[in-house]
């Protein structure tokens, strides 16, 4: 005990302080060099005229944002393509979860069997998936055409077909990723104590009554939670695309997140990117305050 | 147990049940039975599951074509380093976030929540060149690093911080009174407990890394460094048009895997994901 002679000893709460931020030092390093630089770092590029391939770069002011609000028509398309993705996506997604939910909420013979079932996608990788929608989804020896053909109907070549491309890459999607929303409105469902049910079943309420006036208004901030995550998983569907459509046929299904890829990554428009991206971030950003301002709203309630 | 009203509803029950199920389980199937279909059945016109001849050897022809096993292992090891750090880093830094005050650990909290739902995408450029200026292009180290540190990074930290923030305070005094450091009640006691939190951060961060695309297209050339999501459509002809054969026993070898462990520890894996769901 020489040492605390000489220097008094620190007290709990500096020594508090200092272990706390000992234990916090590699999240908080790591999240600084490789998420909140870059964040900083992306804004200053969108400012610039830089192209990879000549290795140049120039101050352009707002330049790239003016090419993509104003003089590059391709944006309003790609803005476009992803909010008719988000207005497809979100609302079939979300009704197919809470269906889903709604009939696995229950215990019954075989029902962990299709839970199990229906989460499967999930955590199955996106590629996978991707790829074997891809050949399920071929032209002519594809397997949904072939089961069309058995009811009569001649199926288009799903991913090449520029009507068709969207809704395709849509439903696949939400094959892939509604087993994640179910189970919350599983979980959601299974908090609601029975009694309120069943008290209002003896007055006499229909099973659809009591949905409407009593479950539905109690899973209201599940369902907030689950739209918020749906909707900004549909911003930023990559891979998908990526594999089943490359952006085609005609532009229609290049949704921002594969937008800024191939700007930055197969075209080299560096500035141009970073603005998308700063778009992206903006976007984001603006659901998050949402999301905050609605989930107040219903606290007051 | 659900009692059905009558046989009849019980019948459209199941069955409209099984139809729902018809997306969710015929991919699967049907990526078995191309993985061992000739190339030419593949092109023809038949919803037949099984093969009219049998053909084992593309899943040979898998790891001719490219270097798979590799590739495989590249996935592997990378998930298990990822997993492994991650849960490391995102206990520490939760167990202090929940449990010891400390100046600017509020502020800290808010800065990460507000990165939870942002995705790769809009940091990727940056992190492109500083990767470059790293001297770290065409390795797996941006595959380590950024979901150790990105968002998922983000997301585990939280993840073990409301776990953390709900143990009960006496265990850590008790543990003080005996003489323990802060580390040592973290590691002796508070880890411990938090299992079911390690598992589920674990499963999800191991599930993320082997499912990840986006960084090792941006980060690797070299084919050899390929992990499995960017080998799998790699399987290609001459004019770039997909071997589908090859390309389902290629996915088959990917997906079987995960999916038997999750078919054997569904449960643990469904509740790891509704605990990453429930946190906004």
């Amino acid at each position: 005990m020489k040492d605390t002679a000489i220097r008094p000893p620190l007290t709990l709460r500096t020594r508090d302080a200092l272990v706390g931020w000992l234990f916090v030092s590699p999240i908080t390093i790591g999240f600084l060099i490789f998420f909140v630089g870059p964040l900083v770092a992306v804004l200053g590029y969108s400012l610039t005229e830089w192209n990879l391939l000549t290795q140049q770069s120039t101050f352009a002011g707002m330049d790239n944002y003016a090419d993509a609000l104003g003089r590059n028509p391709e944006f309003w398309t790609v803005l476009r393509n992803s909010l008719v993705f988000a207005a497809g996506l979100v609302p079939l997604n979300m009704a197919l979860a809470l269906t889903l939910a709604v009939a696995l909420s229950r215990p019954f013979k075989g029902v962990v069997i299709f839970r199990t079932i229906f989460f499967a996608p999930v955590v199955t990788a996106a590629v996978a998936w991707a790829i074997v929608w891809t050949f399920l989804l071929q032209g002519e020896s594809g397997a949904v055409n072939q089961m069309l053909a058995l009811i009569g109907i001649d199926g288009p070549n799903w991913l090449r077909h520029p009507d068709w491309a969207m809704f395709a890459v849509i439903v696949t999607r939400v094959f892939k990723t509604v087993g994640l929303n179910m189970i919350l409105y599983i979980a959601a469902l299974q908090s609601i104590p029975r009694d309120y049910e069943e008290a209002a079943r003896l007055e006499g309420a229909s099973g659809w009554q009591v949905f409407r006036l009593i479950t539905w208004p109690l899973l209201a901030p599940t369902t907030l939670v689950i739209m918020v995550i749906t909707v900004v998983g549909s911003l930023k569907v990559f891979d998908h695309i990526y594999l089943m459509t490359e952006g085609g046929p005609e532009n229609g299904t290049l949704v921002l997140a594969f937008y800024i890829y191939e700007q930055a990554f197969e075209f080299f428009n560096v500035g141009y990117a970073a603005a998308l991206a700063v778009i992206l971030f903006l976007l984001i950003v603006l659901l998050t305050i949402t999301q905050v301002i609605l989930k107040q709203r219903g606290g007051e309630r | 147990m659900t009692r059905f009203q009558s046989p009849f509803v019980r019948i459209c029950w199941y069955l409209s049940l099984a139809i729902l199920a018809v997306p969710f389980v015929f991919p699967f199937l049907w990526m078995l039975s191309g993985a061992v279909k000739s190339q030419t059945e593949i092109f023809s016109p038949s919803l037949s599951l099984l093969p009219q001849t049998w053909h084992w050897e593309n899943y040979a022809e898998v790891f001719r074509y490219q270097p798979f096993a590799r590739q495989y292992f590249n996935s592997l090891y990378i998930a298990v380093v990822v997993t492994a750090g991650s849960l490391f880093i995102s206990s520490l830094a939760g167990y202090a976030l929940a449990r010891i005050r400390f100046a600017g650990s509020g502020l800290l909290l808010l800065m990460l929540i507000s990165a939870l739902m942002m995705p790769e995408e809009v940091t990727i450029i940056p992190n492109f060149f500083l990767m470059k200026w790293l001297g770290l292009m065409n390795t797996h180290m941006p595959l380590i690093l950024l979901p150790m540190f990105g968002s998922q990074g983000v997301m585990a930290t939280f993840l073990m911080r409301q776990y953390f923030t709900a143990l009960p305070p006496e265990l850590e005094e008790a543990a003080r009174m005996d003489g323990l450091s802060r580390f040592g009640i973290f590691w002796k006691v508070a880890l411990p407990l938090s299992r079911p939190a390690l598992a589920a951060v674990g499963i999800i961060t191991f599930l993320f890394s082997w499912n990840l695309f986006l960084e090792p297209l941006v980060f690797l050339s070299d084919i050899e460094l390929f992990t499995l999501p960017l080998a799998l459509s790699n399987f290609t002809d001459a004019y770039g048009l997909p071997l589908w054969h090859l390309q389902m026993a290629a996915t088959s070898l990917a997906v079987v895997p995960i999916l038997i462990v999750y078919i054997a520890a569904q449960r643990q894996i469904v509740e790891s994901f509704a605990l990453s769901g429930v946190k906004g």
